[in-house]
C-alpha cells in the first residue's frame, strides 16, 4: 500500500472508531452549567461507584451555548440548567422532560483587595472606579440587573444608573466576571457565591435577602434518551442528602423538599 | 487524460464545497424579516463602527510598523534573524483566549508593563485602545509573513543596481522594493484586516465586552447567541458582507495595480 | 585610471583569491563555469563581503582589510550592468535613466544627454518588456554610465542576445568602452565577444586567476589547459 493508501486507511479507522462510540452502552452524557463543574465532578465520582460499567461524561458550558447545541440535536442524555429561562424554552420545543429544582445558587458581590476598604457593601457599589458585570443576555448578568432594580427601593431610585455609569465590561461567563476582579482590573463585580470559593484574594460581600434575586438551578431529561433509568439515577443522586451535601460544599444552597 | 483532470477538480471541488456550504447557510436559512429584525438589533451598529474604526487604525499600525521589518527580515540572513521571525509567528498558533491573557500579564494593572503605565495614570483594560492591541498582536504577523515573503520575491539585481546608482537604504526601501513588492504587500494587508476583523479571544480577555467601547462585531455575534440566535445570525451576515466587500475591494485594486506594472 | 583589486573571501563552497588590474582600460574576466566570475562581481561591488584584501580605483580607496576601509555599495560608485539587464519593469525608459540619475544627485541633463548619446530618444517612453534585447542592453548601458561611476562591470553582456543582434552591439560595446576609458571588467565565456571588448584578459579558475595579461602573452605562453584551449577559440584556431 502507497503511503497516500495508508493515511487515507487511518482516516476512515479513525471516523468509524469516532461514529461507533455514539452507540457506546454505558455511558450517560450531561449538559451542565460550568458554576456546577466542582459539584457533579464529585458527585459523578460517586455515581460511577455506585453504577459499575457507566462511565459519566460532563460538557459544561454557559447555560446558553447548551441551550443551543440542545435545540440543534446534540445528544445528550439529562441538561442542569443555571436559569429556568432556558430550561422553559426547551420544555416548549419538548427537548426536555419535567423539570425538577435541584439547587439555588445565590449572587454575591466580589471586591478587589485594595477596593475592599472603599466598597463595605451594596450601597457603596457606585463609588467603584469600575465595575463587572454579566451581559444582560446571560444568567448572572439578567439577575444582576434585576438586582440593581430591586435596589432603588432601597437606595434610590436612580442606584442602577449610577451604578451602570461604573460599568466598564459586561462578560458573557461569570467566570470571567470574578477573573476581571481577582486580577484587580476591575474593583467590583457580582458573581454567583459558588464561583466564590477558594477565592481567598477577593471581599466577599453579602446582598441583602430582600433585594437579592436567587438563581434556581433545574435538572431535566433529554428526550429520546437511551438511559432513561441512568439519567432518573442521577436525579435521585442530585436531590438526595449527599448530592445536596456536595453542592453546599460548592457553595450552592439546598432546596426544601 | 480528461478522467484525470475532472479528478483534480473533483477533488477541488469538495473543499470548496466544505468551505462554502456553511456560509450559505448562513444566508440561506434566514428570512427577509428576520434580517431585517436581526440588523435593527441595538448592538448591530455600534458594533459595526467600532470593528471599522478599529481595524483600520490597526492596520495603519501594522502596515507601517510591519513593513520596514518585513524588508530587514527578508534581506538578512543568519541564526539571530531566522529565530526573530520565528518569533514574530507565535501569536499565530497561540490561542487568542491566550494571547488575551498574555496581553493582560503584559499591560493589565497588575501586568509587567501596565504597572509602570499605572504610575502615569494610564490603563489600558476596557479601552478601545485595548481593542487595537489585541488587534495588532493577533494580525500583525499575519502581515510580516506574507509581507517578508513578497519582498524575498523581489529580484535582488534591481536592488543591486539601485544601490550601485548611489541610492541610500531608505531610498531604495521607498522607491524599489515596495512598489515593486506592492501586489504581494496588498495581499498581506488584506489577509491581517480579515484576521483582525474576525478576531474574537483575546478581544474578550484584554478588553472586555461593553457596547460603543470595545464591543466589536464578533463579540456582539458571541453576546447575542447567548440570547437570540436569529439576532447572531443576522450580525454574522452583516460581518460576512463586510469582510467580503473588503476583500474585493482589496482583490480589484491589486489587481488594476498588477497591469499598471 | 585603473582598478587594482586583490581580493580573497570564501563564497559558498569556493575560496576565491585573486589579484586583478585593468591597467588603464578594459580587461576581460573568462574561466569556465562555476568559476566565480558573478561572485568575483559581486566582491567587487561590495554585495558580497571580502574577507582580506585591498581595492582602490585610482587614487580611491574603496575597501582594504588591514586599514579597516569597507565602503558601503551606494558609495562605492560602481556601474555595475547585470546579465539580466535589471530595468525596472514598470518604468519608461526616460524613468529608468531618471531613477540612476536622481539616486546619484546628479543633475537631471543627463538623463537628455544619456538618450542622446545612446540613440534611445526614440525609446524614451517605451517600457522596457517592449524592446528587444539590443535595446535592452543599451538602455542598462545608459543607466550605469549616466551616474559617471568610477568604474564599470558587465556581466554577460551579450549572452541573451541572437546572433545578428550579437555583432551589432558587439560593436557598440567595443566603441562605447573605449570611448569613455573607465576601467571595466567584462564577464564573459565566449571567446569571440573576449577578443572584440577587452586588451587585457584574465582566466579565473576554481576562484583564482590562472592567468592575466594581454593576448599575446596568453597565447604565447597559456599556463593552464583552459587558457589554451580558450586563446585558440578566439583565434579562431579551434
Amino acid at each position: 500500500m502507497s503511503a497516500c493508501c495508508r493515511l487515507w486507511a487511518l482516516v476512515a479507522l479513525l471516523i468509524a472508531v469516532g461514529c461507533s462510540r455514539d452507540k457506546a452502552d454505558g455511558r450517560l452524557v450531561i449538559f451542565a452549567a460550568s458554576s456546577l463543574r466542582e459539584a457533579f465532578t464529585a458527585l459523578g465520582t460517586d455515581f460511577e461507584r455506585t453504577h459499575p460499567g457507566v462511565r459519566l461524561v460532563f460538557n459544561f458550558a454557559g447555560t446558553g451555548e447548551l441551550h443551543t447545541q440542545l435545540t440543534h440535536g446534540a445528544t445528550a442524555d439529562v441538561f442542569a440548567s443555571a436559569d429556568q429561562r432556558h430550561m422553559d424554552e426547551l420544555v416548549r420545543a419538548g427537548r426536555v422532560g419535567e423539570p425538577v429544582v435541584f439547587a439555588r445558587n445565590e449572587p454575591v458581590l466580589v471586591v478587589s483587595q485594595d477596593a475592599a476598604g472603599t466598597i463595605r457593601g451594596l450601597t457603596d457599589l457606585p463609588r467603584a472606579s469600575r465595575i463587572v458585570v454579566g451581559a444582560p443576555e446571560v444568567p448572572i448578568g439578567r439577575y444582576t440587573l434585576q438586582i440593581l432594580d430591586r435596589a432603588a427601593s432601597h437606595h434610590g431610585g436612580d442606584f442602577r444608573a449610577r451604578v451602570e455609569a461604573k460599568i466598564v465590561s459586561r462578560e458573557l461567563n461569570v467566570r470571567q466576571v470574578l477573573t476581571k476582579v481577582r486580577l484587580g482590573e476591575a474593583q467590583a463585580g457580582v458573581v454567583y457565591r459558588s464561583d466564590t470559593l477558594g477565592a481567598s484574594d477577593l471581599r466577599v460581600l453579602e446582598i441583602p435577602a430582600a433585594i437579592n434575586v436567587v438563581a434556581e438551578y433545574p435538572l431535566a431529561t433529554v428526550t429520546g434518551t437511551p438511559h432513561p433509568g441512568l439519567a432518573h439515577d442521577w436525579t435521585l443522586l442530585v436531590l438526595s442528602e449527599a448530592g445536596q451535601r456536595g453542592l453546599a460544599r460548592a457553595g450552592f444552597s439546598a432546596v426544601q423538599r | 487524460m480528461t478522467a484525470q483532470r475532472v479528478a483534480l477538480a473533483l477533488i477541488g471541488a469538495l473543499l470548496v464545497l466544505f468551505l462554502a456550504l456553511p456560509i450559505v447557510s448562513l444566508f440561506a436559512s434566514a428570512s427577509a424579516t428576520d434580517v431585517a429584525s436581526g440588523l435593527r438589533h441595538p448592538l448591530v451598529w455600534p458594533a459595526l463602527r467600532l470593528s471599522l474604526t478599529t481595524t483600520l487604525i490597526t492596520l495603519a499600525i501594522v502596515v507601517t510598523l510591519g513593513t520596514p521589518l518585513s524588508w530587514t527580515l527578508s534581506r538578512r540572513q543568519g541564526r539571530f534573524w531566522q529565530a526573530l521571525e520565528s518569533a514574530i509567528q507565535l501569536p499565530v498558533v497561540i490561542p487568542p483566549a491566550v494571547a488575551g491573557v498574555a496581553l493582560l500579564l503584559a499591560f493589565g494593572r497588575r501586568g509587567l508593563f501596565g504597572a509602570v503605565l499605572g504610575g502615569a495614570g494610564w490603563s489600558v483594560t476596557f479601552t478601545t485602545t485595548a481593542v487595537v492591541m489585541a488587534e495588532v498582536f493577533v494580525s500583525a504577523p499575519f502581515f510580516v509573513q506574507a509581507a517578508t515573503s513578497a519582498f524575498r520575491r523581489i529580484d535582488p539585481q534591481l536592488v543591486l543596481v539601485s544601490r550601485t546608482f548611489g541610492a541610500s537604504p531608505l531610498r531604495v526601501f521607498f522607491r524599489v522594493a515596495v512598489p515593486l513588492a506592492a501586489p504581494g504587500l496588498g495581499a498581506a494587508a488584506a489577509m491581517a484586516w480579515a484576521r483582525a476583523l474576525g478576531e474574537f479571544g483575546a478581544t474578550l480577555m484584554f478588553a472586555g465586552n461593553l457596547p460603543g467601547t470595545t464591543q466589536t462585531l464578533p463579540l456582539a455575534i458571541y453576546t447575542a447567541l447567548e440570547a437570540d440566535l436569529r439576532a447572531a445570525q443576522a450580525i454574522s451576515m452583516a460581518l460576512v458582507v463586510v469582510a467580503f466587500s473588503l476583500l474585493w475591494f482589496v482583490r480589484v485594486t491589486l489587481k488594476s495595480s498588477l497591469e499598471v506594472s | 585610471m585603473s582598478l587594482v583589486a586583490r581580493l580573497g573571501a570564501r563564497v559558498g563552497e569556493l575560496t576565491i583569491d585573486v589579484d586583478l588590474n585593468t591597467a588603464g582600460g578594459t580587461l576581460v574576466l573568462v574561466g569556465p563555469n562555476g568559476a566565480g566570475k558573478t561572485s568575483l562581481l559581486s566582491l567587487l561591488l561590495g554585495a558580497l563581503p571580502a574577507e582580506r584584501g585591498r581595492l582602490s580605483i585610482g587614487d580611491t580607496l574603496l575597501f582594504d582589510s588591514e586599514q579597516g576601509v569597507d565602503l558601503p555599495v551606494e558609495r562605492r560608485r560602481i556601474g555595475y550592468v547585470p546579465q539580466d539587464h535589471a530595468l525596472f519593469p514598470q518604468l519608461t525608459v526616460r524613468d529608468n535613466l531618471a531613477f540612476a540619475v536622481q539616486s546619484a544627485s546628479a543633475p537631471m541633463h543627463r538623463v537628455d544627454g544619456a538618450l542622446r548619446d545612446f540613440g534611445l530618444e526614440a525609446l524614451a517612453h517605451r517600457r522596457p518588456r517592449s524592446l528587444s534585447g539590443g535595446e535592452k542592453q543599451r538602455v542598462a548601458l545608459a543607466r550605469a554610465l549616466s551616474v559617471d561611476p568610477r568604474a564599470l562591470l558587465l556581466d554577460e553582456p551579450l549572452a541573451a542576445l541572437d546572433v545578428p543582434a550579437r555583432a551589432e552591439v558587439r560593436a557598440f560595446l567595443a566603441q562605447t568602452l573605449r570611448d569613455r576609458g573607465l576601467p571595466s571588467i567584462v564577464v564573459t565565456h565566449d571567446p569571440t565577444d573576449a577578443l572584440a571588448l577587452g586588451q587585457r584578459v584574465a582566466v579565473l579558475e576554481a576562484g583564482r586567476v590562472s592567468q592575466q595579461g594581454i593576448w599575446d602573452e596568453l597565447a604565447a605562453a597559456p599556463a593552464t589547459r583552459f587558457v589554451e584551449q580558450f586563446v585558440a577559440a578566439a583565434s579562431g584556431r579551434v
